[in-house]
């Protein structure tokens, strides 16, 4: 088993515009995406993101921390929510992604560990 | 006796090397050692064989010796006490298919199959998956794929690894995939076949013919996963273009190095048996029943190009056939390319006025091709003043030395007074 972080991507004005009808779609797009992940390996976490218009970016430059409103990369598209899954491959973490909303971009990452890091 | 150890090494590297590679990421699932330790295998049989002769299975020596290296390695990396990452693959159902197979030899295909889709992943850029299937399932060397592609070998090298990379990090899988999911992948295959194939045919400086050559190699990986699913229509009509288009490189370049044109081509040099097995492959069957767009776009291709090659001379092509053919590969792909290509059947087939006409609206930014067609069929027309302009545009845009000169001399032809 492999552990990937699914990071999702959309046009924020999308789901507001939504209909309850097209809300209802995206819905049943993600329930048959954790299906599918309950099916062929396991959910570690999820959740849907606010708004980048919420973000705070921390930065440390010459030696002083900023602080700055918004996220990392200002772009049409943002980050909305992310899977922190468990599958056996890549074949089978693009078979669930294929699943999510067509108006999504998903990023696929595999996680990693870092050798001789203990978490507190 | 040595030219005897040779030649039987260079067969084997030549048509094993994709099945022990295979055999050997089955086995130890470690993608960063198997290619070493088999090219140090081949490194060992380059001393050893025109020593004590070539052993009565080269491929077996090979895989043993290659073994054993990764062996040695294995138990240096247990004592220091390093954990390398492992290609996903799956092991349970391995288990189960040796049980149920009595077969060995359709596994060891299997792995071949593995190893192919495996390097052809569609989650890798697509020049990194042409250089890695060449090297890994052909045993093509870093220095002829740099050839291949006109990079430097270190650039060559760097795609090889950024792949090999990405697919044990990733968890792109060593895996032969579910039968409905197997078209679709067989496509990616022969798109990243149908790269390094043309890799081959861009215009390079100097070594075309060498490198033409290395396009044949592309050939050879469909004929391999042609030969593992011969049920898949995508291998058969990639296999067909490819043959149709590779019959003429003899008679591509002339002695001084010079483009000759199709309709100067000497006949004679056309690779007429590959040209004949192309043909077969096109009344193959598995083509006739209903086709993805890109098999389909291949097939149209190769039966224009079957036009050409079954023309007994230029002037005897059936350009009628080649426009309606073109007809039907611009409901398939509205590429500007296929669209400029029409236009010029047209000219051929209904003259220059009718061809200027279906020439308009084409662009290919960047590209000389254009406004090349369009200086021809100006001249052609006898609009010998807009046919210098064009030739100009043409030779601004133009990159490649050979290209250059013919356009030139083309251009001096048209200015020629009292042509």
């Amino acid at each position: 088993m492999k552990r990937y972080v699914v990071l999702l991507a959309c046009d924020p004005g999308d789901w507001a515009s939504a209909s309850p009808a097209v809300q209802q779609e995206y819905f049943d797009a993600h329930q048959a995406f954790e299906r599918y992940v309950d099916a062929h390996g396991r959910r570690i976490s999820s959740a849907p993101l606010a708004g980048a218009d919420t973000a705070t970016t921390l930065r440390h430059a010459d030696g002083s921390l900023t602080v700055t409103d918004g996220p990392f990369v200002e772009s049409v598209e943002q980050v909305a929510g992310y899977y922190d899954v468990e599958l056996p491959d890549l074949d089978s973490a693009i078979a669930a992604g294929r699943l999510l909303p067509a108006s999504y971009a998903v990023e696929i990452r595999p996680t990693v560990t870092i050798e001789g890091y203990e978490p507190a | 006796m040595i030219v005897g150890a040779e030649t039987a090494l260079e067969t084997v590297v030549r048509e094993e090397w994709g099945r022990l590679t295979s055999l050997l990421l089955a086995q130890f699932r470690r993608l960063d050692l198997v290619e070493d330790a088999l090219g140090d295998a081949v490194e060992a049989a380059t001393r050893h064989w025109p020593v004590s002769g070539a052993p009565d299975n080269p491929a077996g020596w090979l895989l043993t010796t290659a073994r054993r290296r990764i062996l040695d390695r294995l138990r240096g990396e247990a004592m220091a006490h390093r954990k390398a990452p492992l290609l996903v693959t799956e092991a349970v159902g391995r288990e189960e298919g040796l049980r149920a197979m009595a077969d060995p030899g359709g596994l060891v295909e299997d792995d071949l199959l593995r190893l192919v889709l495996m390097c052809t992943h569609p989650a890798l850029a697509p020049e990194s998956a042409s250089a890695l299937t060449l090297r890994m399932v052909l045993g093509i060397s870093t220095h002829d794929i740099a050839r291949l592609f006109l990079v430097s070998e270190p650039t060559a090298a760097a795609r090889i690894t950024r792949a090999k990379k990405k697919i044990v990090a990733a968890g792109i899988p060593f895996g032969v995939l579910a039968a409905d999911a197997l078209p679709e992948r067989l496509e990616t295959v022969a798109q990243t076949a149908y790269l390094a194939f043309t890799a081959g045919y861009a215009p390079g400086s100097g070594a075309d013919l060498l490198r033409a050559d290395l396009a044949g190699e592309a050939i050879r990986l469909v004929r391999v996963v042609r030969d593992l699913r011969p049920q898949e229509p995508a291998p058969v009509a990639l296999l067909a273009l490819m043959l149709l288009q590779h019959s003429r490189r003899d008679a591509r370049v002339d002695a001084d190095g010079r483009l000759v044109l199709l309709d100067d081509q000497d006949r004679g040099r056309w690779r007429h048996d590959e040209i004949d097995e192309a043909v077969a492959l096109l009344a193959d069957p598995v083509l006739a029943g209903p086709l993805t767009p890109l098999v389909a776009s291949y097939v149209v291709q190769a039966r224009i190009a079957a036009e050409h090659a079954r023309a007994p001379s230029a002037g005897e092509t059936s350009w009628e056939r080649i426009v309606a053919l073109y007809d039907l590969l611009l409901q398939l792909t509205g590429s500007p390319g296929a669209r400029l290509a029409r236009a010029v059947a047209v000219a051929e087939a209904s003259g220059p006025a009718a061809g200027l006409v279906a020439l308009e609206g084409i662009e290919i930014p960047g590209s000389h091709r254009v406004a090349a067609v369009r200086a021809e069929l100006l001249a052609r027309a006898g609009d010998t003043a807009r046919a210098v302009v064009a030739y100009d545009e043409a030779l601004e845009l133009c990159r490649n030395e050979a290209e250059r000169a013919h356009l030139l001399e083309r251009r001096d032809r048209a200015a020629l007074p009292g042509r």
